[in-house]
């Protein structure tokens, strides 16, 4: 039993909880880059948090089950159609070679949809996610494709919170590793500063503007970095990693973004503007 | 004395007082009593950066790292060997030969006769970064890297080497091409090089 492609969307990828485990044969973790809206669309539906779901970067989705599901779309709110017929429930039921319709969202970037018994694809390293960086995984859909779904989870369907994306993101990190290669007021301004998303954002990073940082050291030799490093280049506009981040970079990272507040950083379309607010502990 | 360093909630690098001992030191931690906490433990020039699966341990690893006598006295090496054979026909041999005054027979003599050894991965997946080119092959990066680089091409830049996996962009001195496949996902490891293993580039 496949789901049928009419349209991929912009870009439409297999997501899991990703490829732990590898950083150090330069594999970055990848995974869903709102691990928090995949696993809601897997609890919705009674699949574990390890199912496959299809990630939609704005939306775009038209597509047909063989046979009917439950269904759900988490993160960012698309308009949603079956047959024509505006759904407005996250969780609904798509019967056999009905046409599902996944606008595009306008408050943020990503949506999540989850089928009952999950999407299936050959896993590379134990994981079926598209890994932009590292081109493994399973590739992005196109038109025409079919992706297998497995058989139905019998799990209980538990609705989690549905979470909005806020007007001006205000995002938790920790200090360091090297915030110690910038000086005070460069320290000062960057916990000051209302930052704008530019529209260099991808799974690889999600790069910020307004302000310029002056790290003294530049450069330093490579080292390793988590999701969430909120890396500064010679440019001075800092980088924020996500899922398909390098494992390893050179430029000093002034710090790290809690994994809590990471999905404000996936679901920030261009031009918003957030804050960093230190949290330590 | 080594300096440990908070990077985000699950965490930490440790900064280490010499080159040369990351692999020795991420070993001794993957083999620890807490070893199975841990995610990722990931050795670069001089550090290691360590991650805990689950957040709720990251004190108690950060504790145990402090304490850890990661001194170079105590770390053993890897001891691997590992041959690479190279044909030294890159299509930069001619002008690295131009710009260092080397003969190319110098240049594959001096590149095949160092020792050299696997210091980090990453750029991609199994993509090594190799300690060890001699000091006369120390030339920078081009100004302008290629768009793309054959597979297997083996290149050069200030003190390491390189081998592309094919179809990435390439800023390095290319001196030559393998048939060694560093990385094959099918595999267990997918990676044939680790950190820290020995290489010699043998002329083929």
């Amino acid at each position: 039993m496949s789901l049928i492609v009419e349209q991929p969307g912009l870009f439409t990828t297999l997501q899991d909880l990703g490829r732990p485990g590898y950083a150090h044969f330069g594999v970055t973790s990848s995974g869903a880059a709102d691990r928090y809206a995949h696993i809601a669309a897997n609890r919705a539906v009674g699949n574990p948090a390890s199912a496959a779901t299809l990630e939609l970067t704005l939306g775009g989705l038209v597509a047909s089950l063989e046979e009917g599901r439950w269904m759900s779309l988490t993160g960012a709110r698309a308009p949603l159609s079956v047959d024509g017929e505006t759904v407005s429930a996250r969780a609904f039921w798509l019967p056999a070679g009905s046409t599902l319709s996944i606008g595009i969202p306008n408050d943020s970037m990503r949506s999540y949809l989850a089928v009952d018994g999950g999407f299936l694809a050959p896993p590379v390293l134990g994981s079926v996610s598209w890994d932009t960086l590292a081109a493994i995984g399973t590739p992005p859909l196109v038109a025409g494709q079919r992706v297998e779904v497995g058989a139905p989870s019998n799990g209980s369907a538990t609705a989690e919170p549905e979470r909005v994306s806020p007007a001006t993101p205000l995002v938790n990190f920790r200090w360091g590793p090297r915030h110690n290669l910038f000086n005070q007021s460069d320290l000062a301004l960057f916990v000051t500063h209302k930052w704008r998303v530019s529209t260099e954002t991808n799974r690889v990073g999600v790069r910020l503007e307004g302000a310029t940082l002056d790290s003294r050291a530049g450069s330093l030799p490579s080292e390793g970095a988590v999701v969430g490093s909120i890396q500064v280049p010679p440019s001075g506009q800092p980088i924020v990693f996500l899922a398909d981040h390098p494992v390893t970079g050179g430029y000093p990272i002034i710090g790290v973004v809690a994994e809590a507040h990471l999905w404000q950083l996936a679901q920030a379309t261009p031009g918003t503007g957030l804050r960093f607010m230190p949290v330590a502990g | 004395m080594t300096r440990l360093l908070r990077a985000g909630d699950r965490g930490w690098l440790l900064e280490l007082d010499g080159p040369g001992i990351a692999h020795g030191v991420a070993a001794r931690i993957r083999e620890s009593t807490w070893g199975n906490d841990l995610e990722d433990v990931v050795p670069a020039s001089r550090t290691v950066l360590v991650t805990v699966r689950d957040g709720a341990d990251v004190l108690r690893v950060g504790k145990a790292l402090e304490t850890l006598d990661g001194s170079a006295s105590l770390v053993a090496g890897n001891s691997r060997v590992v041959e690479i054979p190279v044909r030294y026909d890159g299509a930069d041999l001619d002008s690295l030969a131009a710009s260092t005054g080397l003969s190319v027979e110098a240049i594959a003599e001096l590149h095949s006769s160092a020792d050299h050894v696997v210091a980090f991965f990453g750029f991609a997946p199994g993509f090594a970064y190799i300690d060890g080119n001699p000091a006369p092959l120390r030339v920078p990066r081009r100004d302008s890297p290629r768009a793309t680089t054959a597979a297997g091409s083996v290149a050069i830049a200030g003190g390491q080497t390189v081998i592309y996996p094919g179809g990435t962009p390439g800023g390095w001195t290319i001196i030559g091409t393998t048939d060694f496949v560093a990385w094959d996902v099918s595999a267990t490891p997918p990676a044939r090089l680790d950190v820290g293993d020995t290489i010699r580039f043998v002329r083929a």
